[in-house]
């Protein structure tokens, strides 16, 4: 019998895009999705283990309190699976060492950057060595923005993009910056930069605002690690699976489903060709 | 010991945070600062090892990427002087909670009690500065004093080894909870002093009553029963306060009002919330007959109505004026995660789905001086658009609809409306969604933060108006995460079927919810000493009408009860069982083993006869300006664009997000630049279906200057116009009334309350005239009565405002309606006529004038005109379409061709006109706000279909989108008087409130 399609949403402690995340991998193909409060996976009754794609999606963890996804990074380290004698951090691992996928949407990507799952040079998880921090302009921004796609990015999720993809962020924290010149060279020479925010045409990254919204490094928009199987954006591709979702939508000719869903697409393709 | 952990940026970091301030300092402080670094602090006070201490700094605190930490050291590099800004004891500190779950995740131990992390801001300034100048900056800018304390240091102060000393903010309280009793058999002043020193804002009748209530030998009896005094204690007396606050009772809209009209006429209205509101509800609903959708109104914290078989909507929308005024961020927070709980606490619980805010503000750049007490208006703006910023982001609801609003009246009140939708499925475990009850021996639990003393007396100080002494403790602080984590929990509890009932803690606190509860069972006794406190030291009077944030009450059968709290525990959510729901007929409070209240359910709910109050009207008659005839209105038009009223305020509308979710359909902004302003937001709130929640909302304060009547009938004219522009269906509306008013209630402080009060009438009046034609049944609202200032020597009223708001149903989202120009070549036509109505206008106002002539709506012709309208929406003929409103035709027209990025040409005498042909000219063509009229644009092929669909209507084709890009306009001789750039046109319009 053919195995199921499995992806997580995971939510809890200020997390807020865990329907529209589902709804797109439901559309794009996965047969059972699961949206899993936090408390769910502390528990053990929820494990990472069943699941082929992990979603951290947007949102507030703990109110970005301590700098944007801070305290859950430092809680998903330390917490404790009530029933299983090992650590929320262990069944992470686990889950990367077994192949399979994970996508960082904005609050999601700041946590994968903070715990050091990205860029993962060299294979070093658990280390940072980039951030995302408070916007160039100092506000909170709600604003669609172009993204220049790198082709030769190792990145599962935008496989089949043409040039960019146009998409919404909603942020106060999503300014790129590493730490070394090193790390950010070491990044766009192995094509880890994925996208980038550029002009309407997609032909070159660009650092004016508010096409770049929040003065990122190199216009860094999204990133992936050298297998390209996880990957955080700060934009909302699960913002974007219908043309009704377009901000132009009543004015341009669009096809029905949004741009956006082709990373859900691409997930659930790379979990049936290369995981089942 | 207390351990100072100083977390500062590199230096090769940018610090938007200090750019920010430094901005701020020079547009609104006028002061030059060379540079502002800032610096996070944590005082940790708790049992913990230097290494944990270290590994907390370097981990959850820092991030090695940007920032570098010292412990028990200075961080701070150069500069010349160091403010450092901490919350005063015992106020909400979120990021100091978020710190301290962090360090017990590190630890793995919990904190002790009285252990705790807090926080506080340093901010170095360079720069040569007077200690005067700073000090300015201190509590002008970065720190408002009511909650948070400050500290000033120069460099040559500064120890540069061990910094700024830790400082612990803890409540330290050595007192043992007290119960007082008190004296009511006293003499009328003394009563009066009573309730004035008391902040219970009760007036002498209502303390004769209690007086009275207290002299009953039947309840003296009772009360010896169970050991209690003759005398009222001060948790009687205070529940009872908040009982019938204002704020909780609405007791001018309850009272008998005696209203005589300019003739003279005079009529007795026996509460105008019955006689107006709930009668529109219940006299539209019977027209309805089969049609009627309305489930659940007036009786809930928020309106239910049917979205589908399957789904039902739930709405509300609150004010949150007075703590806004003192604390603009936190009062404001406080308004949206409060207002989130209203949906949340309706039937047995709503997910919620979207707000929608209309703040009212003083001119942003005012200059005038301002009575000492009141905060600049630009403080206002910016705190109470931060507060509804983090307030909604953080709560991953979208913000999908608002407005600004400025007159200088705001400046004694800033108007805060937020408002909450929310959606439940129909039934739940079988039963509908919108009922609840309560039985007798269900227990009362309390869920989600803890109990201090913020918010105590917020529900009695609203009820008056603002002084000099307001209290401090009437403000409080939201905290979005801790009612998420919250709303998480009940969410599941819900659909498990936990619980039988559930309310959410706002004004009045346990008092008002428990209270209310026990009006639905006949009774209850609970136990004060068994609430959770922040801190200890609270009486247990403090406990119970507490105004601390992110509480639910709730009844819970016994035989759920152990399943519920487990849950709880699971969700890292505190939950408490505090007593029980009983039928006794009695408010029984106990604090331990001692009966602290025991009051009849009956008297705290009827027991408050109504108020008294004359109205009357004299209508008031302001010079008429004469309208200058000029060759070119170009400038004019250029002027309204950029007024405030009229203005883009993008600069804060993109600061809220308002596409979480995925639902997001017509977007607050709209067209070729995505910078044409919506008439109207569509939400999805079922992403696998395409029906869709319209919502929409008129405000029109400026009328009321002329006649509150026609300044209500507009603004629910507004409401509905802007809802049927993108699409919204007629079938299935409901509206929610928001009145905000100056004190009506004649007085000595009001002389003038018989004319506030007629102007409440009259709104009243047209509140029902108007809906009733509308088929627009009232499912909710809220008023707020007192929006004055008084300091005893200057007064400041709030314009009499509603906000009218509707929420309704577009049954196939993909026929939504935008406001920009689609394609040159496509026909221009205004529905509606147009007349001599420039009385309250934006266009007056730039001329300092008012006038007389204001907007008169004929509901009958427009429901008429909308529902044709709606039938060409459907049938996919409309290619744009933008309400008028402010600024009238050229305004619409103006922002409808910048944001389509095509030009209009428009021809005046081809609109249509009403009344007097006297009036008749070009500038009341251009800046009339007739009510009821579109601007649409149609697609030449389309054109006969349109005619057809709209046949029977007043409506004229008035021109043509152009390819040009400029906005031209015929006059009534045929002469160009308005040809403007459509750059130059949207630069007006945007330049504004740009940099705010």
């Amino acid at each position: 019998m053919k195995q199921n399609t499995r992806a997580i949403v995971i939510t809890g402690n200020g997390t807020n895009c865990e329907i529209e995340a589902a709804h797109a991998c439901r559309l794009a193909g996965f047969d059972d999705v699961v949206i899993a409060h936090i408390s769910d996976l502390l528990s053990g009754e929820v494990r990472l283990d069943n699941f082929h794609f992990l979603n951290l999606t947007g949102g507030f963890l703990d109110g970005d309190d301590l700098g944007s996804a801070k305290a859950q990074a430092n809680r998903l380290k330390h917490a404790k699976v009530d029933e299983l004698a090992e650590h929320l951090i262990d069944q992470i691992t686990r889950f990367i060492n077994d192949g399979k996928l994970i996508l960082g949407v904005c609050n999601g990507f700041q946590l994968m950057v903070k715990m050091g799952l990205l860029p993962a040079i060299g294979g070093k998880t658990l280390k940072q060595s980039t951030t995302l921090t408070f916007n160039d302009c100092g506000r909170f921004q709600d604003r669609w923005v172009y993204l220049k796609c790198d082709h030769d990015s190792p990145s599962v999720f935008t496989r089949g993009i043409e040039k960019g993809i146009y998409l919404p962020i909603r942020h106060g924290e999503g300014k790129f910056l590493a730490d070394t010149q090193e790390t950010l060279e070491h990044i766009e020479h192995n094509h880890l930069s994925v996208l980038k925010y550029s002009d309407p045409s997609y032909a070159a990254p660009t650092m004016d605002f508010p096409l770049n919204p929040n003065g990122s490094q190199n216009a860094i928009a999204g990133l992936c690690d050298p297998t390209g199987r996880l990957m955080g954006l700060m934009p909302h591709p699960e913002a974007f699976v219908h043309r009704t979702q377009h901000p132009r939508w009543t004015r341009e000719e669009l096809p029905e489903e949004g741009a956006g869903l082709i990373l859900f697409q691409n997930a659930v393709k790379y979990v049936r060709e290369n995981i089942l | 010991m207390a351990h100072r952990i100083e977390v500062a940026l590199r230096d090769t970091v940018r610090d938007a945070r200090g750019e920010r301030i430094k901005r701020e300092i020079e547009h609104f402080l006028h002061i030059a600062v060379e540079q502002v670094r800032t610096l996070d602090v944590y005082t940790v006070d708790a049992d913990i090892t230097p290494e944990e201490l270290e590994k907390a700094a370097a981990e959850p605190f820092s991030d090695p990427v940007i920032q570098s930490y010292s412990i028990d050291a200075a961080a701070a590099g150069s500069f010349d002087w160091l403010v450092e800004v901490g919350f005063r004891p015992g106020v909400t500190d979120n990021v100091g909670r978020t710190a301290r779950e962090a360090v017990e995740y590190l630890t793995g131990r919990a904190f002790q009690a009285g252990e705790g992390v807090y926080t506080s801001v340093q901010y170095l300034f360079s720069g040569k500065l007077t200690k005067d100048q700073v000090e300015r900056i201190a509590t002008g800018l970065l720190c408002n004093t009511l909650i948070q304390r400050y500290s000033i240091v120069s460099r040559e102060e500064f120890d540069p080894l061990r910094g700024v000393a830790a400082y612990v903010p803890k409540v330290t309280s050595e007192k043992q909870a007290q119960v007082r009793e008190i004296d009511l058999n006293v003499s009328d002043e003394e009563l009066l002093r009573i309730s004035r020193e008391g902040v219970l804002a009760l007036t002498l009748e209502e303390m004769k009553i209690i007086q009275a209530h207290f002299n009953d030998p039947l309840v003296l009896e009772n009360r010896r029963k169970l050991g209690l005094g003759d005398k009222p204690t001060d948790v009687e007396l205070e529940c009872l306060a908040q009982t019938w606050s204002e704020h909780c009772k609405h007791k001018i809209f309850s009272g008998t009002v005696q209203y005589e009209d300019e003739q003279g006429n005079r009529q007795e209205i026996k509460s105008l919330f019955k006689s107006f509101i709930q009668r529109t509800t219940k006299d539209v609903r019977e027209k309805l007959g089969e049609k009627d959708f309305c489930l659940s109104v007036f009786k809930d914290n928020a309106g239910v109505i049917k979205f589908n078989d399957d789904w039902s909507l739930v709405f509300k929308v609150e004010t949150h004026n007075s703590p806004s005024a003192l604390d603009p961020y936190g009062g404001a927070l406080t308004g949206i995660v409060g207002v989130n709980r209203d949906p949340f606490g309706t039937g047995k619980g709503a997910r919620l789905v979207f707000n929608t805010d209309v703040f009212c503000f003083a001119d942003p750049f005012y200059e005038k001086t301002l009575p000492s007490r009141l905060l600049h208006p630009r403080r206002i703006y910016e705190g109470v658009v931060e507060g509804v910023e983090h307030g909604g982001n953080k709560s991953g609801i979208p913000t999908v609809n608002g407005s600004l609003v400025f007159d200088d009246r705001f400046a004694g009140k800033p108007l805060v409306f937020c408002g909450t939708a929310g959606i439940m499925p129909a039934e739940i475990n079988g039963e509908p969604s919108h009922e609840k009850s309560i039985n007798p021996g269900d227990l009362i639990v309390m869920t989600g933060g803890r109990i201090g003393k913020d918010g105590i007396h917020g529900a009695t100080f609203s009820s008056e108006e603002l002084t000099e002494s307001s209290p401090v403790t009437a403000v409080q602080i939201g905290d979005p995460i801790t009612q998420k984590r919250m709303f998480d929990f009940l969410i599941r509890a819900r659909d498990k079927g936990l619980y039988r009932f559930i309310t959410d803690n706002g004004a009045g606190g346990l008092s008002s919810s428990i209270g209310e509860m026990s009006g639905e069972c006949g009774g209850c006794k609970m136990d004060l000493s068994m609430a959770p406190l922040k801190y200890p030291g609270l009486d247990p009077w403090e406990i119970l009408i507490s105004e601390a944030q992110e509480r639910m009450s709730l009844a819970v059968p016994p035989e759920h009860i152990n399943e519920f709290m487990e849950t709880a525990r699971r969700f890292g959510v505190e939950a408490t069982v505090l007593g029980e729901f009983t039928d006794s007929g009695y408010f029984h409070i106990l604090y331990g083993d001692r009966t602290v209240a025991y009051i009849p359910v009956a008297f705290m709910h009827e027991g408050l006869p109504p108020m008294q109050l004359p109205a009357k009207w004299e209508p008031p008659k302001h010079e008429e300006p004469a309208v200058e005839v000029k060759g070119d209105y170009t400038g004019d038009l250029l002027q309204l664009l950029s007024s405030l009223n009229i203005c883009s305020k993008e600069s804060v509308v993109r600061r809220y997000d308002h596409e979480v979710q995925g639902g997001s359909v017509v977007k607050p902004f709209t067209g070729v630049a995505n910078d044409g302003p919506s008439d109207a937001a569509v939400v999805r709130p079922i992403l696998d279906s395409f029906e869709g929640v319209v919502v929409a909302h008129g405000i029109s304060p400026r009328y009321s200057d002329i006649d509150t009547y026609h300044m209500t009938a507009n603004a629910i004219d507004e409401a509905l116009r802007n809802y049927v522009a993108v699409g919204g269906s007629l079938d299935l509306v409901a509206g929610l009334d928001n009145f905000c008013w100056c004190d009506p209630v004649l007085s000595e402080k009001t002389p003038d309350g018989p004319y506030k009060m007629a102007q409440l009438v009259r709104s009243n009046q047209a509140l029902y005239d108007v809906c009733m034609v509308y088929n627009l049944p009232l499912i909710s609202g809220k008023d707020s009565m007192k929006n004055d200032f008084y300091d005893g020597a200057t007064k400041i009223s709030i314009p009499p405002t509603l906000l009218f708001s509707v929420i309704g149903k577009i049954e196939d989202a993909r026929k939504s309606v935008t406001m920009d120009v689609k394609r040159p070549g496509d026909i221009v036509y205004l529905l509606g006529k147009t007349g001599d109505e420039l009385g309250g206008s934006e266009y007056f106002a730039l001329q300092g004038t008012v006038g007389n002539k204001v907007p008169v709506l004929d509901a009958a012709k427009a429901y008429k005109r909308y529902q044709a309208y709606h039938q060409a929406v459907t049938e996919g003929l409309v290619a744009s379409c933008h309400d008028l409103s402010d600024g009238g035709l050229a305004v619409a027209a103006a922002e409808s061709a910048f944001a389509g990025g095509f030009g209009m040409k428009l021809d005046l005498s081809r609109v249509l006109w009403k009344g007097d042909e006297a009036g008749r000219s070009d500038a009341t063509l251009l800046f009339s706000e007739s009510a009821s009229r579109h601007l649409v644009t149609v697609h030449p092929e389309k054109r006969d279909q349109f005619e057809a669909a709209m046949s029977g209507n007043c409506f004229a084709s008035i021109g043509v989108v152009t390819d040009e890009p400029e906005l031209s306009i015929a006059s009534l001789n045929g002469e160009t008087i308005v040809k403007a750039g459509l750059a130059d046109l949207k630069e007006a319009w945007q330049e504004t409130l740009r940099d705010l």
